[in-house]
């Protein structure tokens, strides 16, 4: 599944790195802790957290991770959003919070 | 091949620019995707380190045919009880810090997992020194 095709099953919001909305998804990961996130998530996964500041950016890119999920409404900080550009790694956002989409996600990944 | 970057302690901004440049070269260098990802996680564990603990510090690289040897050096207030340090989960990190998501006591746990070699010299007041080696075969 391509990062596109989730923001359209799931109604996500686009807020930056738009150029990497082709990407390919290989699952997923769930994590607020930057240092579990660099230690354990897989390249191309999507990347769920509640963290919008621009580490998290370097992170996505050093791990080649598809795409980065805030939860809950949450908003990317401006210099984020410019790094997600820069990276063409896409900031998605949702309502829900990460229990739910990650849940919605495995569902995708499993049917 | 020799690299040198700085880093500057509270600098969260630039945090992973070393991993980033490191990463690239590795690359131009067809080394094995595997053993890249296992560098980078140690690069930027050491530097969140540094950024998180120090004043400054300095990431000295050297790469040749068959490894990649990455010494970080900051002066810093150095580590009281290393054994303590490097068990998984424990963290002195300031609470801003962590809020960030940082400091979840993985740093050093995370370097010495992806490494082949690593070393740590410390002093109390002064700075700590770790080296990180990994070999390409």
């Amino acid at each position: 599944m391509k990062v596109f095709e989730l923001v359209e099953e799931l109604g996500l919001k686009v807020f930056s790195g738009h150029k990497g909305l082709d990407r390919e998804i290989s699952g997923g990961y769930v994590s607020d802790l930057l240092s579990d996130v660099m230690g354990n998530a897989q390249e191309a996964q999507v990347w769920i957290t509640l963290q919008v500041h621009q580490n998290v950016m370097a992170i996505a890119s050093l791990k080649d991770l598809a795409a980065v999920i805030l939860v809950s409404n949450l908003e990317p900080q401006e210099n984020t959003k410019r790094n997600s550009d820069d990276e063409s790694i896409p900031i998605l956002g949702t309502s829900l919070p990460a229990f739910e989409i990650a849940g919605k996600i495995y569902q995708l990944f499993n049917r | 091949m020799k690299l040198t970057f700085a880093i500057q302690g509270g600098d969260f901004i630039h945090a992973g620019h070393p991993s980033s440049e490191v990463k690239k070269v590795l690359k131009q260098l067809n080394i094995d995707n595997k053993i890249i990802k296992n560098v980078v996680i140690a690069l930027y564990e050491a530097e969140v380190n540094v950024v998180a603990h120090a004043y400054s510090g300095t990431v000295n690289v050297e790469i040749d045919e068959n490894k990649i040897t990455i010494l970080v050096t900051d002066e810093g207030p150095g580590i009281p009880d290393i054994d303590l340090a490097m068990k998984p989960g424990y963290s002195t990190a300031s609470k801003s810090v962590q809020e960030m998501g940082f400091g979840a006591g993985m740093g050093l746990p995370n370097i010495k997992k992806n490494t082949d070699e690593m070393w740590l010299e410390t002093e109390v007041g002064k700075g700590t020194k770790v080296k990180m080696l990994n070999y390409f075969s």
